[in-house]
């Protein structure tokens, strides 16, 4: 019979463990038993699949719906999703949302008593395109204080969720800006012993696709999960 | 040289305001075969206290047994329009709540088939990343041979197994328990 070519485990240090003392809302909400290694079937290499009709048309531009401009710097940010093989992840549904310049989120629980603002909601929709690439405009999103530590304030970051081909590929993470002076002592972002995987979330200025007079451009690639090789015959 | 995947981060306290665009609790739409039920529950943290801010994303096979997607070459039907995949808010009050049809077998990992199930991921504040579980039918005889509930120590096994419950038919509870004796059985997918 032919085996299905799973895909690969992290390497190690990369991927965080579901305790980290250090982010307090992990303690009482990690499980405690060892979780089962499970081999990929094929309810793993699947998964849910959208096409173009699910991203509206002005959904990837964040700072656009509004009757007014969002208050904030206006930036681009873009990259590409590739697999852990170096290919592109093409027809992807990439999804962010973020807080406003003040640094507030439009959320009932967010009680951070910065204003928002009527001109951002802070959620966007893209699909990347054939080479895997995806792009955004929106505001740079600021700082906000949260009650984990004393005196503790979140860098910049906008959150972003990736579908993938597969079960197996769904990733949730985080994007930071570069020279942020909060990332070293945010607990969040230190969730992982490998220092190189933790500053891959940082993304780069990048004058590529900065344009004038408009936008700073932010690029920041995602890796998903790759596949082993070839599926063992038996 | 390959690449690393990227690692993985909380959804944080304020997801809805990504995620509730594309919320889907219902899905199987008119016309989708199979036999329908609804699956409800709370996720409890290790307090025990019912968590509010919780996100299942689920991912299912069709009455038939064929997921729709192209990496399933199976000779079985598609549903016109069932995808498989749900994505379902826990309420202010803890309880979440989706329909569905319950899902036919689909291959195993070394042949033969496994008892019907659902994938879900789960995601919340407090998890660096998601945590994946699964979802099996009561009394359903091929449980008995399913290789991921072999996996399991028999006596943890009820948490992955949903619940009839008493007058209310077609609708199961099945929760999602992060601690204690009673903590849900969580697998291993490398991420």
């Amino acid at each position: 019979m032919t085996r299905l070519a799973g895909y690969r485990s992290p390497y190690p240090g990369t991927q965080p463990n579901h305790l980290h003392p250090p982010y307090v809302s992990s303690i009482k909400r990690a499980p405690t038993k060892p979780q089962i290694p499970i081999p990929s079937t094929l309810s793993e290499v699947t998964g849910p699949l959208f096409g173009p009709a699910i991203v509206a048309p002005h959904a990837s531009d964040l700072t656009s719906g509004h009757s007014g401009e969002p208050l904030g710097e206006r930036i681009i940010v873009s990259g590409r999703v590739l697999d852990e093989n170096s290919r592109p992840v093409a027809n992807t549904l990439v999804e962010i949302w973020q807080a406003n310049a003040a640094g507030r989120y439009r959320h009932e629980w967010d009680q951070h008593p910065a204003p928002l603002d009527p001109n951002f909601s802070g959620s966007g929709q893209a699909l990347t395109d054939g080479e895997g690439r995806y792009r955004f405009v929106t505001i740079r999103p600021g700082a906000y204080p949260w009650r984990n530590h004393h005196n503790a304030w979140r860098p910049a970051h906008i959150h972003f969720s990736v579908f993938g081909p597969a079960f197996a590929t769904r990733l949730v993470t985080q994007m930071y800006f570069p020279g942020d002076p909060l990332i070293p002592f945010d607990p969040i972002f230190n969730c992982t012993t490998d220092q190189e995987a933790r500053n891959r979330l940082i993304s780069a200025f990048d004058w590529e696709t900065t344009l004038p007079e408009q936008a700073l451009g932010y690029r920041f690639d995602i890796i998903l999960r790759g596949r082993d090789a070839t599926p063992m015959e038996e | 040289m390959s690449l690393q995947a990227t690692t993985s981060q909380t959804v944080g306290p304020f997801f809805r305001i990504g995620f509730e665009w594309l919320h889907r609790d219902n899905l199987a739409g008119e016309g989708v075969s199979g036999e329908r039920v609804t699956i409800q529950g709370r996720v409890f943290d290790g307090d025990g206290i019912p968590v509010p801010d919780a996100m299942l994303e689920i991912w299912q096979a069709n009455a038939h047994g064929k997921y729709a997607h192209p990496e399933d070459t199976q000779d079985k039907p598609l549903e016109p329009g069932f995808t498989g995949y749900g994505r379902v808010p826990v309420a202010a009050d803890g309880v979440f709540r989706f329909v569905t049809i319950k899902p036919g077998p689909v291959p195993g990992p070394e042949g033969g088939e496994q008892a019907p199930h659902l994938l879900v991921s789960v995601f919340m504040r407090g998890l660096l990343r998601r945590l994946v579980t699964r979802i099996y039918f009561p009394d359903d005889p091929r449980n008995a041979a399913d290789f991921a509930l072999n996996l399991v120590e028999p006596e943890r096994r009820f948490t992955l197994i949903a619940k009839k419950i008493v007058g209310g038919p077609g609708t199961l509870e099945w929760n999602v328990v992060l601690q204690g004796p009673d903590e849900t059985v969580f697998f291993d997918l490398g991420l």
